[in-house]
């Protein structure tokens, strides 16, 4: 059911948007339940001076990168183009785009000055419709801003196609992985959300653990062994410069997070061997207890209101999904199918919570409503785990690691539907992914 | 459980004696699984030979933090090391295999943790010596992916270091 609705969502969306500008049929295939992408062509986009010509055709491989990536769009090979555009202000000839099937196209110009400065101007066309989406679009930047504003072109088209929040101007936070599995170094890095531009942000002295970005992409939480023991730190992206995180009586805490705007953190907090969550707000380092069983409380995530906490407690005699007001009161239990069920995080869009379930020997990531109903699963294998939901709430990453004494991780990605699972293209062997917001 | 302890000991003594004196080189104990030579230099009261002939670590079930028979006696001649040689004090590391999500194998792994210390503290062994602390599937020392290097896995070490308590 909950993919027939995503499909109708996107068609609807599609066909208002066509609505506005003409009559014309535009079609989205939806074929056993699969949407049929929509094709679009991009042509290299046309460099205004001579020395634009690399960093013009490295813009629109991103674009076309980025939409491909996202599984809802197809690009055609531009050897199939009948129509031989020139310069970017020559009138689309919508017959000859028709004529190879393109639902959409995508023309943009390109321009460098002598200052370092970049612009990119870009159109967007609905070739059935035969009209163009849209006003025509500006940016302007360094040059070494090249790849973002690739991205912010990408999240424009997707934008405007799907009617859904941008996600490709992203970046995620994640732990960069090297050596044997029983020695095995791990780093904070960041990179953008197609994998490229990776940047450490620790050493590998210590043993890091599942980052957690601000909603603001200006802090992650992580935690560390620096002292020994396992500890909050609070790192600051820009600068790098980093600080342990004074939890009750300085003593063991893990797994934190933020609260959406960023002033408080839920985390597990470890006593006598037993597990408890807690509440903290940042600038006074009051905190208050929010759970209080004998049993293992963890993976605290916030709901985007603030209002409420999701997480995972073995109370019942296994791992399961629980949700509690931060006010306080009794958890209440949401997941009750066969297996495990752990690491919740709240969707950004508030109404769905990704999770990691374990069962028949197996791990995967799934998606269940708030209230535990419609849950489905998204990907298995010998140990997924670790969700992260786009910005847009509409893409889920998350760590998957194979098997063996060789056996590394890396990131994969997955859409809402269960559909386009892909590996990240990455370097390195990576786990934990927490995806950032849409840059300002 | 202590006279086990010492006759453990008089045995490492004598092996050592017959090496010195008849060359035997490499003696094995058998049974009790230690061998190999040497031992008879190492001091008894070290860290080393806690390690090595003590033994320094508990085995766990899938997902379990109870002790069973086998780690209770493995503790209790733990224990009676530990307040024979006041001079150390205890870290007790959790761990737990790759079969779980990292927060709660950490959480497991401190769980681990403090059932070997609540047991070596109802044996007599100060609590002020001891503390604990968990590294949850970060750190095995298996990597194979079947129960054989799992069952190793899911562990408590007993970590000793110099220092009064």
């Amino acid at each position: 059911m909950k993919r027939l609705f995503s499909f109708s969502f996107l068609v609807f969306s599609f066909l208002a948007g066509a609505a506005l500008t003409q009559d014309g049929p535009l079609k989205i295939e939806i074929t056993d339940g699969v949407i049929e992408p929509l094709s679009f062509a991009v042509p290299v986009f046309e460099a205004e001076n001579p020395a634009a010509r690399e960093i013009a055709s490295e813009i629109s491989s991103i674009v076309v990168a980025d939409l491909t990536s996202s599984g809802l769009f197809r690009e055609i090979p531009k050897n199939r183009f009948i129509a031989q555009r020139k310069t970017f202000e020559e009138p689309v000839r919508f017959p000859d785009w028709r004529a190879v099937n393109a639902q959409a196209l995508v023309t943009a110009a390109v321009k460098t000055n002598g200052s370092g400065q970049l612009t990119v101007k870009f159109r967007i066309f609905d070739i059935f419709s035969g009209v163009q989406l849209g006003k025509g679009t500006q940016l302007s930047g360094s040059t070494g801003a090249a790849r973002r504003m690739a991205h912010q072109v990408a999240d424009q088209v997707y934008k405007r196609i799907t009617g859904e929040g941008a996600y490709f101007d992203s970046r995620i936070v994640f732990v960069s992985e090297s050596g044997p599995k029983d020695k095995r170094l791990k780093r904070l890095a960041i990179m953008d959300s197609d994998g490229e531009k990776m940047k450490f942000l620790t050493g590998n002295d210590n043993i890091v653990l599942a980052p957690r970005i601000s909603s603001d992409g200006k802090k992650v939480l992580y935690t560390s062994w620096e002292t020994g023991f396992p500890q909050i730190y609070l790192l600051d992206v820009e600068t790098g410069r980093r600080k342990r995180v004074n939890t009750p009586g300085n003593d063991v805490a893990f797994s934190p997070r933020f609260s959406p705007d960023n002033k408080r953190i839920v985390f597990s907090y470890e006593r006598r061997g037993n597990i408890d969550i807690y509440l903290m707000e940042l600038s006074s380092l009051r905190s208050a207890r929010l759970t209080s069983s004998p049993f293992i409380d963890t993976a605290p995530s916030f709901s985007p209101d603030g209002r409420k906490i999701v997480f995972e407690s073995d109370r019942s005699g296994a791992q399961q999904l629980y949700t509690l007001p931060v006010s306080g009161g009794t958890p209440k239990r949401i997941s009750f199918g066969n297996g495990r069920y752990g690491t919740p995080v709240w969707s950004p869009r508030g109404d769905l919570i990704a999770f990691t379930k374990q069962s028949n020997g197996r791990f995967g990531i799934g998606v269940m409503r708030i209230d535990g109903t419609e849950e489905r699963l998204l990907s298995a294998s010998f140990l997924d785990e670790g969700p992260t939901w786009s910005p847009n709430g509409r893409v889920i990453m998350f760590s998957r690691q194979t098997r063996g004494p060789s056996g590394a991780p890396s990131i994969y990605s997955v859409d809402i539907t269960g559909r386009n699972l892909r590996p990240l293209n990455l370097r390195a062997p990576a786990s934990d992914p927490s995806w950032g917001p849409v840059l300002p | 459980m202590r006279s086990i302890y010492l006759n453990v000991a008089i045995l490492f003594m004598l092996v050592a004696c017959s090496d010195s004196e008849g060359g035997f080189g490499n003696g094995s104990l058998g049974a009790d699984g230690y061998q190999g030579s040497g031992f008879g230099q190492d001091d008894v009261t070290s860290s080393t030979f806690f390690k090595e002939s003590i033994g320094d670590h508990v085995l766990f079930k899938v997902d379990e933090y109870t002790l069973n028979e086998a780690a209770k006696t493995a503790l209790n001649v733990q224990a009676n090391w530990l307040i024979d040689n006041p001079g150390f004090v205890i870290i007790i590391e959790g761990h737990a295999d790759e079969r779980g999500t990292r927060e709660y194998n950490l959480a497991l792994g401190f769980r681990r943790a403090q059932s070997v210390q609540e047991y070596l503290v109802a044996r007599g062994v100060s609590g002020l010596r001891l503390k604990t602390r968990s590294y949850g599937k970060e750190r095995p020392v298996e990597i194979c992916s079947v129960e054989r290097c799992y069952g190793k896995n899911r562990r408590a070490v007993t970590i000793l270091a110099s220092g009064s308590s």
